[in-house]
């Protein structure tokens, strides 16, 4: 077991912009690590430069407290799954899981072992004579999650391991895997883009945006305290709502904004909120329309109805513990203890 | 869902298809050229060739007598025969194997990212271009009996002439003694398909995937490793397909021979293209000739079916 750590981590590719920018990132010890971002933000980026297959232009990589920075992969103790899975398409899934093994020159009564145990774990001890074109994109993934584990590492990098799955498939894959990653204990730092997988699985959240961290903790900070309208906006969905009032940006979930006459009475922020159309989305219903010039969405369950038909304009509040303050200029957030 | 609708009472009319959009008719028109284009270049030489073997047909006497498998025997039992068959087959699977190893290796280099890549890539291809009659004249310059700028490179290395290595002549003679010449014939032919080979490979190389590559590394998989383990398997489907074109172009080449050696010194270099070709055409014994042609038909149809498969295994794969 291991912690991972970066300091001043930088990547600059050809075209001199920065593509990671100086990250300082510290996992705990068997941490699950989500790293979240839109596409090109510098997340797959910073894992290929902690997994050692992409050079730095500046800063360390420290692996269990050991600074790697200039080891090759095979040197750092760490097992890598890849978005496209990258089995090894002219091996069985048998000799694909034991190939990191092999490299190790472990004796092969061993080998047969390990590779028994790890298939045993992810429940693919019938596939082993068959070929990767021979499975579903499920069980190929938990080939390659075999082939992570057989060898034991210190640290899990994972890229976006759950993109090339159907919807249905993704959510008890996403269950599956942290189940996993608790039954083993080690620490695991995941790439991805998806914001319910981030939610759903990380112990702790770095969302990541144009090279640099944005926000580093647990899912519930990133979601009810965003630092800055960035991380406010990138997740949620719908996003949350920014409105300028006053020289601030006042920012509240759509779940929080709710008509006024139905409102609490305690201190509550009231709004004129113009109605554009209504979705029914089966669970829930989601409200369109503007405060001011501002777009404004708010959400309800499908089951509750609320007085609010396309067109007119209605009195909708939020209560004051529910709205965050930010900088219309910055982005920063000005109601948050640094 | 439980309404239904009704279907309509009123007779359908029905617009006739067009010809073209039919496809038991477009189908055989667009087959139709390929089909033409294969009977009259490759059947009707093919069905000639072997009634030429069959008959006692010469430039002389193009009436088709067929005299049964005469021909066969004939050229069976003629000294020259044996000659150019070892020596097609040794020229075809030794620069073959020679292009196996060496287009390997360049193809692995010029993966690799350095400046002026695509310069070298460049040249490396120059050898498959140049049309084959010119580079073997070229070759014949070169490797000529007095004036060989290869003799030249070795007298002045002090490999060649009076009390050296190579000596004592001042020439190495390369297209008069059968060693050297089988050697030198040798060699162009893997100097001119080593270049596809190479190409081919590389397009292979380049398509393994940059994941697959990250993964091994990660696996802890060395150079080594990785070159038997990985790169090589995947690169297997398509190194066949580079050698099967590599056997097909020596094979039935007789260019090189004719125009380096004529088959000397004393059918030396002889090979059943080029054999056929002076005892067929310039001897004007067509029926001899074809026979001997015909000789080469087998191991073609046998490369034809083998990269038949190999294509077909990538598609399924």
């Amino acid at each position: 077991m291991a912690t991972v750590e970066t300091r001043g981590l930088t990547k600059h590719f050809g075209d001199g912009n920065a593509a990671v920018n100086g990250i300082d990132l510290a996992s705990t010890d068997g941490e699950f690590l989500v790293l979240l971002g839109p596409s090109g933000c510098g997340k797959t980026t910073l894992l290929r430069m902690i997994g050692g297959l992409e050079p730095p232009t500046s800063g360390d990589v420290l692996i269990g407290g050991q600074v790697v920075t200039d080891l090759p992969p095979r040197a750092r103790q760490i097992a890598m799954v890849f978005q496209s899975y990258a089995l090894y398409p002219h091996m069985s899934v048998y000799n694909n899981i034991a190939f990191p093994l092999k490299a190790q020159k472990l004796p092969k009564t061993e080998q047969k072992q390990k590779v028994a145990w790890a298939a045993g774990i992810l429940g693919i001890d019938q596939l082993l004579h068959r070929k990767p074109r021979q499975l579903s994109g499920g069980q190929r993934q938990r080939v390659a999650l075999a082939r992570a584990l057989v060898r034991e590492p210190n640290v899990f990098l994972l890229d976006e391991p759950l993109s090339n799955l159907d919807a249905q498939r993704r959510a008890s894959a996403r269950d599956e895997l942290q189940l996993f990653q608790r039954r083993v204990g080690t620490t695991t730092i995941y790439v991805t883009h998806d914001q319910v997988e981030a939610m759903g699985m990380g112990d702790r959240i770095a969302v990541i945006d144009q090279g640099s961290i944005r926000q580093l903790g647990t899912p519930h900070e990133i979601y009810d305290d965003p630092a800055d309208t960035f991380v406010a906006t990138f997740l949620g969905s719908p996003p949350m709502n920014l409105v300028p009032r006053g020289g601030d940006l006042l920012g509240f979930r759509p779940e929080h904004f709710i008509p006024a006459d139905v409102a609490a009475t305690e201190a509550m922020a009231t709004f004129p909120f113009h109605v554009h159309r209504e979705e029914y989305l089966g669970a829930e219903r989601l409200i369109y329309g503007e405060v001011g010039d501002a777009k404004a969405v708010a959400r309800f369950p499908a089951n509750v109805v609320v007085p609010a038909a396309p067109g007119g304009t209605y009195d909708f509040a939020v209560r004051r513990g529910d709205l965050k303050i930010f900088n219309p200029t910055t982005g920063l957030r000005t109601d948050r203890p640094v | 869902m439980t309404a239904t609708v009704a279907p309509p009472s009123v007779p359908a009319t029905r617009q006739p298809r067009y010809l073209l959009d039919r496809e038991g008719v477009l189908g055989p028109l667009m087959l139709l050229p390929a089909v033409l284009y294969i009977v009259a270049l490759v059947g009707f030489p093919l069905v000639l060739a072997i009634l030429y073997s069959l008959s006692d047909v010469t430039v002389g006497d193009q009436s088709i007598d067929l005299i049964g498998f005469g021909n066969f025997t004939a050229v069976w039992d003629n000294g020259t025969f044996q000659k150019a068959l070892r020596n097609t087959f040794l020229f075809t699977f030794a620069s073959q194997a020679l292009v196996l190893v060496l287009a390997n290796l360049l193809a692995l280099i010029l993966s690799a990212d350095f400046h002026g890549k695509r310069l070298v890539r460049f040249l490396i291809l120059l050898p498959w271009t140049t049309p084959i009659a010119l580079a073997a004249i070229g070759w014949l310059w070169m490797l000529d009996s007095v004036y060989s700028p290869i003799d030249a490179a070795l007298r002045s290395a002090g490999l060649l002439g009076p009390d050296t290595p190579f000596g004592p002549l001042r020439n190495m003679l390369w297209l008069s003694k059968p060693d050297l010449a089988r050697l030198s014939v040798l060699l162009i032919h893997t100097w001119r398909t080593l270049p596809l080979a190479t190409v081919i490979l590389l397009a292979g190389l380049t398509a393994i995937p940059q994941d697959v590559k990250d993964a091994a590394n990660v696996d802890g998989a060395g150079f080594w490793r990785q070159l038997i383990y990985i790169r090589i398997p995947l690169l297997l489907p398509i190194m066949t397909v580079a050698v099967l074109y590599g056997v097909i172009f020596t094979f039935t080449d007789m260019t090189v021979v004719y125009v380096l050696t004529r088959g000397g010194p004393i059918d030396n270099t002889q090979v059943l293209a080029s054999w056929a070709f002076l005892k067929g055409v310039e001897g004007g014994d067509l029926a001899q000739g074809a026979a001997i042609a015909l000789f080469l038909f087998p191991v073609m149809a046998g490369v034809a079916a083998l990269m038949l498969r190999t294509a077909r295994r990538t598609e399924t794969s």
